[in-house]
């Protein structure tokens, strides 16, 4: 019979378990990581950040976002270390007071993917630029990423350099997603679409469909990795201590070899190449 | 009390200074042009059972409702015992609608409901009131699967267990069969007899010469005659409510 | 599609093992909802209750702009929970972004007008049959208020549910304020997203599924409450 004290039972006991499992975890000593999807969704960060903690017994809290979201999130103080991949708009940030220092953690490369049937007849090639052309002249179509993400930016200097409007042919063959690089595969993938991406979300990628890898090993499609501590002068909330552990371990002997030794496959799918001094 | 004369005044339990008498003066009900009550001047005193008769459409239910505070007039004074149908006097009335609105909780919780509000819950007073109306053993019932006739009866224990100075009846018998009307009726009388002023509402002329003992017959919103029940069975003054008696219809 | 058979073969196995990190994302995806319907029900029913049977001016606007938060879409609500729970927002202070609690704030926001908006529909239509009685026993406002929300409790656990419902479901609040982080913020609804992103498609729907199993299980249980309470009578 649901009378009054059944009511006020129920919701007691909901209350009760909902505060005790949100009360959960949080007293820890931990960080809060922002980053890209390109390390989280790789699998990079399940492999890597374990050896961080069980080390140094601090856990990483990693919020997965693309580039822009993350350094934005960072300069609102809603982080306390920021690792992403778009350089300058890294320098940005330290240089407006929002980070301590960047360093140089680890690179890898983007590829172009493609349907195996190839409408532009790119595969083979390792001119990005030509690539991306050719692609344009056919207007075949195009999956763009559309966001602020550093993929989205390396690709926009890559039509930069093609000479290429794609925001005229916005729309029609070039496409916007306007959603992570996962998803963006997920759109080439069902419309048979070329598109840029970083080779470890592609090597992790598991409905690749007629997709293939169509062009790599341009200079130009070089991924530099980069992190920073969250400046605590200027956001009084972040840890620094716990950052800068961290961002010392990554950049060390021992977390630089690490990262060497993540593959999927058999393949790396990052390469360390911290320089002690930074940037 | 239906032998036609006006009962002496009746011990009552509630001191000098009671709701009544009721009276209106001046009171105009006026809706998209059209006059729905227009009572002049009228009092209805302490005693006995005071009947509404009249046709459908006629204005009686209003005027109970106008009685009650439910409704404001536009125009005119309502007062009982010379005070405004305020909610303090409104709690001090019983009122029982024609379609009884029970809440959707059982009988006993029905009662516990009204007798709470004005902090009266006494439990064993409550089973009493049930059993005056033959509901005793249905307490926890839902109310709202009650018979009709057990419904009409537990809006009226309900209303009782309050003891009211003053009881309004709207057509409290209106949708029920015999057997159920003479136990609503029964009810009735019971509590008249115990000294309670009642003002039903009908147009029923069978229930109104059982039950009263002062008629008010309504017609278009307008009193056309006020007199003791004897009397206006015997020989109504007012056209209407001639042609009302014999029978016919009238508009 | 090989993926749905795939996805059902997967959704089994992920039942009957009882994978412990899939056992904390549903506890938490429980913990979430279950929280913000119980908050937004305790602002949700007396607001929508008191709109259901007071008469005042603007009361129709009200009514309508309730209506309208009923179909404001997860990500504006989770933009603006993010904006006053950051660091650099006016509640920043707090702490509480990237937190289970954030998610709850951002789940109660966006249910709240829900359940506020349909007890209201009840509770009017309840209260126009109660009017006139209320009025003749003088029933004081906040009686009538808790008559009326104790009389209509069995349409509106209904309400509840819906609330519930629309919670459970939702990605796009959660995924701003909890940041979809591993073992502190991650639900069944932002693990599904995570794994759609990652093209595992198979497993989104596996997860999918036992998603819609906790629907169930939660609709049935409260559901079975009920019934029984009608059987009772008091429905």
């Amino acid at each position: 019979m649901l009378n009054r004290r059944t009511f006020v039972g129920l919701a007691t006991a909901v209350a009760l378990t909902a505060s005790s499992l949100l009360a959960a975890a949080n007293d820890a000593k931990s960080i809060l990581l922002q980053s890209t999807t390109s390390t989280a969704n790789s699998g990079l960060f399940d492999y890597l950040l374990p050896l961080f903690t069980e080390k140094t017994g601090i856990r990483v809290d990693v919020v997965a976002v693309g580039t822009g979201q993350a350094i934005k999130n960072a300069e609102n103080g809603d982080g306390d270390v920021l690792f992403v991949h778009a350089k300058a708009d890294e320098e940005a940030f330290v240089a407006a007071g929002h980070g301590v220092k960047r360093f140089d953690v680890m690179y890898n490369d983007f590829v172009v993917v493609g349907p195996k049937a190839d409408p532009a007849g790119v595969a083979g090639g390792r001119d990005a630029a030509a690539a991306l052309k050719a692609i344009a002249d056919v207007e075949a179509p195009f999956a763009s990423r559309g966001d602020d993400s550093g993929t989205y930016k390396a690709e926009l200097k890559l039509w930069q350099k093609a000479k290429v409007d794609v925001k005229a042919a916005s729309g029609g063959w070039y496409r916007e997603t306007g959603s992570g690089m996962g998803q963006t595969l997920n759109v080439a993938a069902g419309m048979g679409a070329y598109a840029l991406t970083d080779r470890a979300t592609w090597a992790a990628f598991e409905n690749k469909g007629d997709l293939a890898v169509l062009v790599e090993g341009d200079t130009a499609l070089f991924n530099q990795y980069g992190v920073i501590l969250v400046n605590p002068e200027k956001h009084p909330t972040v840890k620094a201590d716990l950052g800068q552990t961290f961002v010392d371990w990554l950049v060390s002997k021992e977390g630089q070899a690490a990262i060497a030794g993540f593959t999927i496959g058999g393949e790396q799918l990052f390469y360390p190449n911290a320089t002690p001094s930074g940037s | 009390m239906a032998d036609g004369t006006l009962p002496p005044v009746l011990t009552s339990s509630h001191p000098i200074g009671g709701l009544t008498p009721l009276r209106m003066t001046g009171v105009r009900l006026v809706r998209k042009g059209q006059v729905l009550l227009n009572i002049e001047d009228l009092t209805i005193g302490s005693a006995g059972v005071t009947v509404l008769l009249g046709p459908n459409g006629a204005g009686k239910s209003l005027l109970l409702r106008v009685a009650d505070g439910l409704v404001r007039p536009d125009a005119g004074a309502v007062t009982w015992g010379g005070l405004a149908p305020d909610g303090t006097v409104r709690r001090r009335i019983g009122f029982v609608f024609q379609q009884p609105v029970l809440l959707r909780r059982s009988v006993r919780a029905n009662l516990k409901f009204a007798m709470g509000i004005s902090g009266l819950w006494d439990r064993r007073k409550a089973d009493r009131a049930l059993e005056d109306a033959g509901l005793a053993g249905l307490g926890d019932r839902p109310a709202r699967v009650l018979s009709g006739g057990e419904r009409q009866r537990l809006a009226l224990a309900r209303a009782l267990v309050l003891d009211p100075e003053v009881l309004l009846l709207d057509e409290p018998t209106a949708s029920l069969d015999p057997a159920a009307v003479a136990a609503v009726e029964g009810m009735i009388g019971r509590a008249v007899a115990r000294g309670l002023k009642v003002v039903l509402v009908t147009h029923d002329i069978g229930q109104a010469r059982r039950l009263a003992d002062e008629v008010i017959f309504l017609h278009r919103g307008q009193i056309t005659e006020q007199a003791a029940a004897r009397l206006f069975f015997a020989d109504p003054r007012s056209a209407a409510a001639k042609a009302y008696l014999s029978g016919l219809l009238i508009p | 599609m090989q993926d749905f058979g795939a996805a059902f073969r997967l959704a089994g196995h992920l039942l009957v093992s009882g994978d412990p990190d899939l056992l904390e994302i549903v506890a938490r995806s429980l913990a979430v909802s279950l929280g913000a319907v119980l908050v937004a029900c305790l602002i949700g029913l007396p607001l929508g209750a008191l709109i259901g049977f007071l008469r005042f001016p603007g009361r129709r606007a009200i009514v309508v702009f309730l209506n309208a938060l009923m179909g404001l879409p997860p990500v504006v609500i989770g933009l603006l929970v993010y904006m006053m729970l950051s660091r650099a927002g006016p509640l920043g202070p707090l702490g509480l972004l990237y937190t289970p609690t954030a998610m709850v704030i951002a789940q109660a926001v966006l249910v709240t007008p829900l359940v506020a908006a349909l007890a209201r529909q009840t509770v009017e239509t309840l209260a126009a049959e109660y009017d006139e009685y209320f009025q003749s026993l003088a029933v004081p406002w906040h009686a009538a208020l808790g008559a009326l929300l104790w009389d209509g409790r069995s349409a509106l656990v209904t309400v509840a549910l819906a609330g519930f419902g629309r919670a459970i479901a939702e990605v796009g609040a959660v995924i701003i304020v909890g940041g979809n982080i591993d073992h502190l913020t991650r639900v069944m609804t932002t693990a599904i997203a995570l794994e759609t992103s990652k093209g595992d498609l198979a497993l989104a729907l596996a997860l999918g599924m036992v998603l819609i199993l906790l629907s169930v299980g939660v609709n049935a249980a409260v559901m079975g409450v009920r019934s029984r309470a009608v059987e009772a009578g008091h429905g």
